[in-house]
């Protein structure tokens, strides 16, 4: 019975000890079979495996800082990370109280891991950013396994590997003993920004849901969250400046908004696990629930002569609505500690404008003839302008760059539409803008069946262009809309089909075999769910430690 | 809960949409899922109190105290209707509220039996001052009774209880309406199994279809044949389920007026079995060769097909089974499969080909497995069950005895149609799946599709109809295990509850259905149910879970 301990552990590199209900397994779906790899996900860029290994035993392992490294106990930022890793892989203490009094620790152990922050300045106090290295190289040999990274980025990522990736042989002897092979893996990620965008306008998110994906994406070695915090339905974000936003604005102004405690405690957690937070507050459009509780921001529309009683987007024409802006934009820039805002700018409507009088009176006096792309870009602009003033970069949805407002030079155009995103890429990049990809990564799309093949087939340099158009490439982000999403599905419905993207996004370019990924996948998806996520399955079999959240 | 509870954003404030239906008096109306035939409330209502609130049984009830059904449910729907008061928080009013009491009266004590497909579950509910009179001929119709009197009771946004009076009459249109979970793709905690009974007492499902077994894992652990799970399960130990795990289940479901309708699907669907059976000696018996061997020109291939049906000792086999099934599984149906059989194997068998040409089936593949299945039904036969199978054994014009039931789960509205058209005109019972494929998911508000479907919109007399005894929801178990069941099912399945159990007339309205289905799913999150949204909006309990 020993062998069956754990479907992890049976299907690494111990041959001939695999479940005998998955090798002979028939049909002409998707069969499982180990990969020489593991469950390693995203793969590393270079990995070495031995067959040498190493027992592994939670009462003597222990996660130290190398003598040598920048980083130290006052480092709260790692040591938090060790205690987690360590209960990820050894469970919680109490768990295992046989083995700290069965067994002490033998020579074949390994017995520490250590970590080694080598570049002088380990940025522990400091927050990710879009230029952070994540750079990290692990040995695993006899008796110490050593992790080195520049900073203390890389060094969360490789954290994850010393469980399970390296491959466990079944305990033969000592049921609740886990061993690692010998290894070395030198790992950086192929794109800087790996993105998941939740919405929390379309349906409120408890903040649990929102950290345990966070959570989740640390796994997946994501490093940006991309919160797309209010929208037409309702904004959640609770403004000190203007509290009315909110109150007005929220699907209720008590349980449905977050806190200036809440962002802080999900930027936090974000940091802990070396993941940017980035707040979307997208305007001129998708601004209904503003208007609620501020007064004259949007746009009266008319039925004919008369203000018909609904309203349209933001009002571009009025000086109350750019001092609005400055003061919100300000507070936005003072609670989101990220170099970079998302200032939306997607899908303007303009009926509205059109309708209105002195907009019309506007645009003859603007010279904007009936060209109301124009009336958009003088908004943005405006707007842009105002985000500059706070020291913040931002992030726009692809239609500003499509009509032609005026861009800072970092500005990063985030290309969203379906069909003809190549084309996008090349444009934009040709303009000389970086830009990162969601339009093949929509993932509130579902369909039936295996769609994660989809969106790990996906090639993010395949667009026209030369070699420095594409590196302005800097990465992409997986789009989970909220209209068909809430807490209770949220989780099963993103992971592990974003996982798909987390490799394409980390791994080398030439990591494309479709059947290497479900094997990985597979395991890497049972672990999520060993770790108390529901991740959904990807085709009919089994995890040895099934959810149990239900 | 009622409308207070609803998400629709588009709404200036709360008390506006509560006022809006308070005026109307339309709380109850728009609070019972799926719709009773008739229904008449007014505005007039009334307060509950926690504290002052009782459920009796009526003088002239044959069902007394110590009926279990009953009393089990009495205290389950207590804390349905007062979540706040059973987990201890919320407010306790020592006020003059006058005590309620509902009376609940049945015209048989079956409360020791076991719910079964002619069991009447119509019930009367009238809520007056002080006190709803549940009238039911059976207790199974009593619980139904309890789930409508449940939703009927709102909360206010500062706490307060109500119920409107209210006059119900109510029956289900179809009496076998079913969920069919696949334990067999993926293995189902029993948890899991349980929670989703309890959602299918709240949108009136009275049978769960456990299809238990199939090619990928044989979970189910057999007393008489226990290398079936040993071998065949994912796990021997972890991913089984006991003959006490099983005893839960049924229990569970006859507590909420659920049959469990057990599917031990054969001849082909069966790989699992054939770990159990194929590889090792039991000393137990002498069969070892249930799965057909399949050859590659002359010699076995070492791979195996569907059951053999050409050796006596398979046969022998299924009826020791089958009996053990039947004690097992106290529903009078058994579910006997008979799908998608793969023919190929069955051809590249030289013992096979001998067989059929001794029996005279010359070519004809479909005549040996209609010769199987014939066997198989006459087993459940002798075991005095009802047998239901897949509509193929129909399609392949196998004799069967006529109170066999078809199952049909094959294709789009033209062919359904078609099917129920041909199997009702034999004279046979059909029970209708084909639309409620629930598994095949896609992007927006599919549950449409489910309301929508006219299950007796086809080709046929009067007496045709008669024998459409229901319809079944299935989610078959390729991309779904404990990690996203539930908002899978729900509250998509409760779209095919209302048209299962209510008026077609008085439902054909999907946009009208919308918003109380809405309403429904957020009652079913306040339950602890993680059914998922139907659209943008949001609930006064958001699921609390990840």
């Amino acid at each position: 019975m020993l062998k069956f301990v754990s479907l992890l552990l049976a299907l690494s590199f111990c041959q001939g000890l695999q479940h005998n209900n998955i090798d002979d397994y028939v049909e002409a779906e998707p069969v499982f079979e180990a990969s020489k790899y593991g469950s390693l996900w995203p793969l590393p860029q270079k990995v070495q495996i031995s067959e040498v290994s190493f027992k592994l035993t939670s009462s003597s392992f222990r996660i130290v800082d190398a003598k040598a490294s920048s980083a130290g106990p006052s480092c709260s930022l790692l040591q938090s990370a060790y205690r987690r890793y360590y209960e990820y892989m050894f469970g919680s203490a109490k768990k295992q109280w046989w083995s700290k009094n069965n067994r002490r620790s033998d020579p074949s152990d390994l017995s520490e891991l250590q970590v080694w922050i080598t570049s002088p300045d380990s940025e522990c106090d400091g927050y990710p950013s879009v230029t952070s290295d994540e750079s990290y190289e692990l040995t695993v040999n006899q008796p110490v396994a050593v992790l080195k990274a520049p900073k203390v980025w890389g060094a969360l990522h490789g954290r994850i590997y010393t469980r399970f990736e390296l491959n466990f042989c079944p305990p033969t002897l000592h049921l609740f003993q886990k061993s690692i092979n010998a290894a070395i893996i030198n790992d950086f990620p192929r794109f800087q920004h790996r993105g998941i965008l939740l919405d929390s306008s379309r349906h409120f998110l408890p903040i649990k849901v929102i950290l345990a994906n966070l959570e989740t994406m640390a796994m997946n070695k994501f490093n940006v969250f991309h919160w797309h915090i209010v929208d037409d339905q309702s904004f959640p974000y609770l403004s000190r400046t203007f509290p009315q936003l909110s109150e007005q604005g929220a699907y209720h102004p008590y349980t449905h908004v977050y806190t200036p405690a809440d962002v802080k405690m999900v930027i936090e957690f974000a940091r802990l696990r070396g993941i940017r937070v980035i707040p979307e507050f997208d305007t001129p459009g998708h601004t209904q629930s503003w208007g609620k509780g501020q007064k004259d921001l949007l746009t009266p529309c008319y039925s004919g002569s008369k203000p018909s009683g609904s309203f349209g987007p933001v009002n571009p024409i009025l000086n109350t609505t750019y001092d609005f802006m400055a003061q919100f934009f300000t507070e936005i820039s003072t609670v989101f500690p990220d170099g970079y805002v998302h200032l939306g700018g997607d899908e303007v409507d303009f009926t509205c404008w059109k309708s209105n009088p002195d907009i019309q009176k506007f645009m003859e006096q603007q010279h904007f003839g009936d060209d109301y792309r124009k009336l958009e870009s003088f908004y943005i602009q405006k707007l842009l302008d105002i985000v500059t003033s706070t020291k913040k970069g931002y992030l726009i949805w692809q239609e500003v760059f499509d009509n032609g407002v005026k861009l800072k030079p970092d500005t990063v155009v985030h290309v969203w539409i379906g069909g003809g995103s190549d084309k996008e890429m090349s444009s934009v990049t040709a303009a000389g803008y970086t830009t990162i990809l969601s339009a093949p990564w929509y993932l509130d799309y579902i369909s039936y069946g295996q769609d994660w093949q989809k969106y790990y087939k996906v090639e993010p340099l395949n667009f026209e262009g030369t070699d420095e158009q594409k590196k302005l490439v800097i990465g992409g982000e997986a789009c989970l809309w909220g209209e068909y999403v809430d807490a209770t599905n949220l989780t099963p419905r993103l992971w592990p089909r974003a996982s798909a993207v987390a490799e394409r996004l980390w791994s080398a370019k030439d990591v494309t075999d479709i059947g290497d990924a479900f094997n990985r996948l597979s395991l890497h998806r049972c672990r999520m769910v060993e770790r108390g996520i529901p991740a959904e399955p990807l085709f009919s079999s089994y995890c040895p430690h099934e959810y149990k959240g239900v | 809960m009622s409308v207070v509870t609803s998400g629709r954003y588009t709404f200036p404030s709360y008390n506006l949409v509560f006022f809006i239906f308070l005026q109307l008096g339309l709380h109850s109306v728009e609070g019972v899922w799926p719709l009773p035939q008739s229904i008449t409330s007014s505005p007039e209502r009334y307060p509950l109190n926690p504290q002052a609130f009782y459920f009796t049984y009526g003088s002239q009830s044959a069902a007394q105290e110590g009926c279990s059904v009953l009393d089990e449910a009495f205290k389950r729907y207590f804390s349905l209707i007062f979540p706040d008061y059973s987990s201890g928080y919320g407010f306790l009013r020592f006020s003059v509220d006058k005590p309620f009491t509902v009376q609940v009266s049945v015209g048989r004590d079956d409360c020791d039996s076991y719910p079964d497909e002619d069991s009447s579950e119509q019930y009367t509910l009238s809520v007056s001052a002080g006190q709803a009179s549940l009238k039911a001929e059976t207790v199974w119709g009593a619980l139904r009774g309890l789930e409508t009197f449940s939703q009927l009771v709102y909360q206010e946004d500062f706490g307060s209880y109500y119920v409107n009076k209210t006059e119900i009459k109510d029956f289900p249109r179809f009496q076998f309406r079913g969920i069919l979970l696949d334990t067999s793709r993926h293995y189902l905690p029993v948890q899991a199994i349980l929670k989703t009974l309890d959602a299918m007492a709240f949108s009136k499902f009275n049978v769960f279809h456990w299809h238990i077994v199939d090619d990928p894992s044989f979970p189910y652990q057999s007393r008489t044949f226990p290398d079936l799970s040993a071998k065949g399960a994912f796990h021997p130990m972890t991913h089984i389920y006991t003959q006490s795990d099983v005893g839960r289940v049924i229990s569970f479901a006859r507590m909420r007026g659920i049959r469990v309708l057990p599917e031990f699907d054969s001849p082909g669907h069966t790989q699992s079995w054939g770990k159990g059976k194929n590889s090792v000696k039991l000393p137990t018996s002498s069969q070892s060769d249930l799965l057909t061997p399949c050859y590659s020109g002359s010699s076995p291939s070492g791979t195996f097909g569907p059951v053999n049906p050409i050796l006596p000792s398979t046969y022998k086999f299924m009826a020791t089974l089958f009996k053990e099934v039947s004690s097992v599984f106290p529903d009078s149906y058994i579910h006997l499969g008979g799908d998608e059989v793969n023919f190929s194997c069955w051809k590249s068998n030289p013992d096979v080909r001998a067989f059929m040409l001794k029996m005279g089936f010359g070519a004809d593949f479909t005549k040996l497995e209609a010769y199987y299945m014939e066997n198989i039904v006459n087993i459940t036969v002798a075991l005095n069950r009802t047998s239901i199978v897949w509509q193929d054994v129909f399609d392949y014009h196998e004799r069967i005895p006529k109170d066999t039931v078809l199952h049909i789960w094959k294709g789009l509205p033209a062919s359904y149609a078609a099917e129920l058209s041909a199997i009702t005109k034999a004279g046979y019972r059909v029970l209708l799946a084909a639309p409620w494929y629930i598994n095949h998911i896609s992007y927006g508000q599919d549950w449409r599709n489910y309301y929508t479907v006219q299950p007796l919109n086809f080709s046929g007399t009067e007496e045709q109809k008669k024998l459409v005894i229901g319809g079944e929801v299935c989610m078959w178990g390729e991309y779904v295990d404990a990690t996203n069941l539930t908002p899978r099912l729900w509250p998509r399945a409760s779209a095919a509850a209302e048209r299962l159990w209510s008026d077609e007339k008085q439902t054909s309205d999907v946009d009208k259905a919308f918003p109380r289905l809405q309403d429904f799913r957020c009652e079913l999150l306040r339950r602890g149910i993680q059914a998922e949204p139907l659209f943008v909006g949001h609930c006064k309990h958001e699921y609390q879970g990840v």
